[in-house]
């Protein structure tokens, strides 16, 4: 056996394994913490492969002529070139591969559905297990992270132009990144105190740890993006004022605000939107005792929804000492939006499942506290719009699942504050930003990606949406964009 | 970074911070609040904006020190700075053109009301202040609020102006008649007591509330209140409401969410800042999650 290692792999050059070889190799399982180990504390759980795991797994890869994984990643990274340069033990030539495609790879290697994208269309997934994708960008990613003084500072012509971003998440982070490298100087605006939107106050430490993002957000602040904290555009600044003092806006403000149940007994004491739960626990830092920042340790916690918040919300709650932490979802398994990885962490942490199931009320006791959450269960019945099959009550079905908190995790939408303020820009009937093909919003000059345009999706999609936008950008700025094509009125506004 | 550019204390447990925030200074209109954040591992808080210098960049937080997070940051000094404060946050208060206002402002609250009874003033409206305290000392915007109009002082043991409550006042003032509105903010149970108050004169009732908020954008719920049975949002929706429409139990109920823990987190604080003015909750008499007010 070679020795495995990326030194060794660098010195001996050795031949591309053959394609027969290369399919007896067996998918590398993720190293993780110990399941009951890490159901009470908020240590990462995947622990990254070793050297001798990622070279094995670059070594599955087939090298395929037509790359189907290129084409199921929203940000089109050239996967089978970064795997080929690791198995051949160059990784930092791995490293400006990748980087050179996707702005924030240590967030994406922990937190796409590869599944459902790049390994989806894996070659290998036809007769077996796809390439372990995600956990090879993850590698290649963290070592990038950990050995920034191999790469030389970029410095771009500066173009002369200025762009301002409305927040800071995957889509504005992506953006600033890839307007940086074309000469453009970015300035971000954030309504938190600190950049990185739902990657810093969403998605909990055990998932991705806030010192990786504040690692992604620093290279940025070293090439030259200047993020300008507690600024609410809506607020502390409108739209139209940004317009007037930059030359492009992009607007990425996520979709801030949280839906609720409209069920009775909401408002009861423990009753939390993921949002808040998850902001406090991460953003705040509650789940240390010392935080300055309160959070509720429920025992019995019911958290509803089934996708990755609600994944990320029931698995907090556990380590937050909950002796049950069950998800309530109202279709089946095949159903749950979640990652396929969540889903399997959760229930090795003793999280429980409760599907086809519907809250319909949060009970309360005589001083103000959840006390339980009325439910019913639930059938499948015809296919809806979505194409999933359509949840039906069945009748007399009732039953109480005692418990001392409940947080709602069922999505959310489209915060109004900024949109208020902007008269010009269109908006939907739900309030989400309308743009046409190239990003442009009804205002000459802003173009809006993310979940302000989408509504709730996941943290890849706004990435891609964010390194279109900065190419129409930099189009737009060298005055090669065509105007926006109408955006149909609305009703809104 | 905003540094503190001066200090004063207003009566035994309210403090005033002028800090440098030139941006908010410049456009805060009345009614809305800032968040602040001391430094990092710090809490995030909502204070109202009390008063604005435009030309300096400065503006006015008044801070009532019942819990852990307010102790610490009337504990800093001129020349310390708070890290972060973002706004202004907040529906601005609606503002009547002429005609008789009454602001009715309890402890804390009364700088709160002091920006609102300042720009109906400015507006032409006829100010009567009623502010109370439980005794001269815990008595603040005397003088600015008689700039801007009658100020009648209530303390609870007499030991100034009349004595008794503000509502008794209030409801003197309410049969004299007159009055288009009357503005109430203090603790949630003087606010409850003067919107009932008005309630059979038919007066709108404007009160402002001081729900636990986060990031106060409207992003966490946390904040939400019952109006006349609606769920709303005390950050964007308010914090200003129709009193007569409120449901102050479940108000007053919400903020006792974090009681337990505010009680210990003001406990580990006071027993290692020996010789600090700490009280604890039940002396101060109402949640400290209602530093807003």
């Amino acid at each position: 056996m070679d020795d495995l290692t990326l030194a060794a792999r660098a010195a001996a050059k050795p031949e591309p394994l053959p394609k027969k070889e290369r399919m007896k190799l067996l998918r590398g399982a993720m190293p993780e913490q110990d399941a009951m180990a890490r159901a009470r504390n908020f240590a990462e759980v995947n622990l990254g492969y070793t050297e001798q795991l990622a070279i094995m797994e670059a070594d599955r890869c087939l090298q395929c002529p037509k790359p189907y994984c290129i084409e199921g990643c929203p940000v089109a990274v050239n996967i089978p070139n970064f795997i080929r340069l690791l198995g051949e033990g160059n990784v930092k030539g791995a490293a400006d591969s990748l980087l050179g495609d996707n702005a924030l790879p240590c967030v994406t290697g922990r937190v796409c559905p590869q599944e459902t994208q790049c390994e989806q269309v894996c070659l290998r997934a036809k007769t077996g297990t796809p390439v372990a994708i995600g956990y090879l960008e993850r590698f290649v990613a963290d070592w990038a992270i950990t050995h920034t003084d191999s790469f030389e500072r970029a410095t771009p012509a500066p173009s002369g132009k200025k762009v301002a971003i409305v927040g800071s998440g995957p889509a504005g982070l992506t953006t600033a990144g890839e307007l940086t490298k074309r000469g453009h100087k970015v300035t971000i605006f954030e309504a938190f105190h600190a950049a990185g939107g739902v990657l810093i106050y969403g998605i909990p430490e055990f998932r991705l740890p806030k010192d990786i993002v504040q690692k992604e957000v620093d290279r940025l602040v070293d090439a030259g993006v200047e993020i300008r904290p507690n600024s609410i555009i809506g607020k502390t600044y409108t739209l139209p004022e940004l317009r007037a003092e930059f030359d492009a806006v992009f607007v990425a403000v996520g979709a801030g605000l949280p839906v609720f149940m409209n069920v009775p007994g909401e408002n009861l004491k423990g009753v939390y939107s993921a949002n808040e739960y998850l902001t406090r626990v991460n953003l705040m830092g509650a789940y240390n005792p010392d935080s300055d920042t309160p959070v509720l340790h429920g025992q019995r916690v019911a958290v509803v929804g089934g996708g990755n918040v609600a994944m990320d919300s029931v698995r907090t709650a556990r380590r937050l000492g909950a002796a049950e932490s069950v998800c309530v979802y109202r279709r089946s398994r095949t159903e749950l939006p979640a990652r396929i990885e969540e889903v399997h962490h959760a229930e090795q942490e003793g999280v429980r499942f409760e599907f086809l199931t519907a809250p319909v009320e949060v009970l309360g006791d005589e001083k103000g506290w959840v006390s339980g959450l009325k439910c019913v269960r639930m059938e499948l019945g015809e296919p809806d719009a979505s194409g999933r099959r359509r949840p039906v009550e069945i009748p007399g079905s009732e039953f109480v699942f005692p418990c001392d908190m409940v947080v709602v995790a069922i999505g959310t939408r489209s915060n109004p504050l900024l949109t208020a303020t902007s008269p010009e820009l269109r908006i939907n009937k739900w309030g989400y930003i309308e743009i046409d093909d190239n990003l442009q919003t009804s205002m000459d000059g802003v173009f809006a990606g993310g979940d302000i345009v989408r509504g709730a999706a996941t943290v890849i999609l706004a990435m891609g949406d964010g390194k279109k936008a900065a190419q129409n950008i930099d189009a737009y700025l060298r005055g090669e964009l065509a105007a926006p094509a109408a955006v149909e009125a609305s009703a809104a506004h | 970074m905003h540094p503190i550019v001066s200090k004063e204390q207003l009566s035994p447990n309210v403090t005033r911070l002028v800090v440098v925030a030139p941006r908010i200074a410049e456009i805060r209109q009345p009614g809305q609040f800032v968040i602040v954040r001391r430094g990092p591992g710090a809490e995030r808080i909502p204070l109202t904006i009390a008063d604005v210098d435009k030309a300096a960049g400065t503006i006015s937080l008044v801070i009532q020190a019942i819990g852990k997070s307010t102790h610490e940051l009337t504990s800093l000094s001129v020349g310390d700075a708070i890290t972060d404060i973002a706004g202004p946050l907040g529906t601005p208060t609606h503002l009547m053109a002429g005609g008789h206002a009454v602001c009715v402002g309890g402890g804390v609250g009364t700088a709160v009301a002091y920006p609102i009874a300042q720009a109906l003033s400015r507006n032409g409206v006829k100010v009567t202040s009623v502010i109370g305290g439980r005794s001269k000392d815990w008595v603040i915007y005397e003088d600015e609020l008689r700039a801007v109009g009658e100020v009648i002082v209530c303390t609870d043991d007499g030991s100034y102006g009349r004595p008794g409550f503000v509502t008794e006042a209030l409801k003197e003032l309410c049969e004299a008649g007159g009055i288009d509105e009357v503005f109430a903010i203090g603790p949630v149970p003087m606010m409850r007591a003067c919107s009932e108050l008005t309630r059979p004169y038919a007066i709108k009732t404007t009160v402002s509330l001081n729900s636990i908020m986060i990031d106060g954008t409207g992003m966490c719920g946390g904040c939400r209140v019952a109006i006349d049975g609606k769920t709303q949002y005390a950050c964007c929706d308010g914090p200003e409401f129709d009193g007569h429409k409120v449901d102050f139990r479940m108000l007053a109920d919400r903020l006792n969410t974090y009681r337990e823990f505010e009680q210990a987190a003001l406990e580990r604080w006071t027993s290692s800042h020996s010789g600090a003015a700490g009280m604890t909750l039940a002396e101060a008499g109402q949640p400290a999650s209602a530093e807003a007010h």
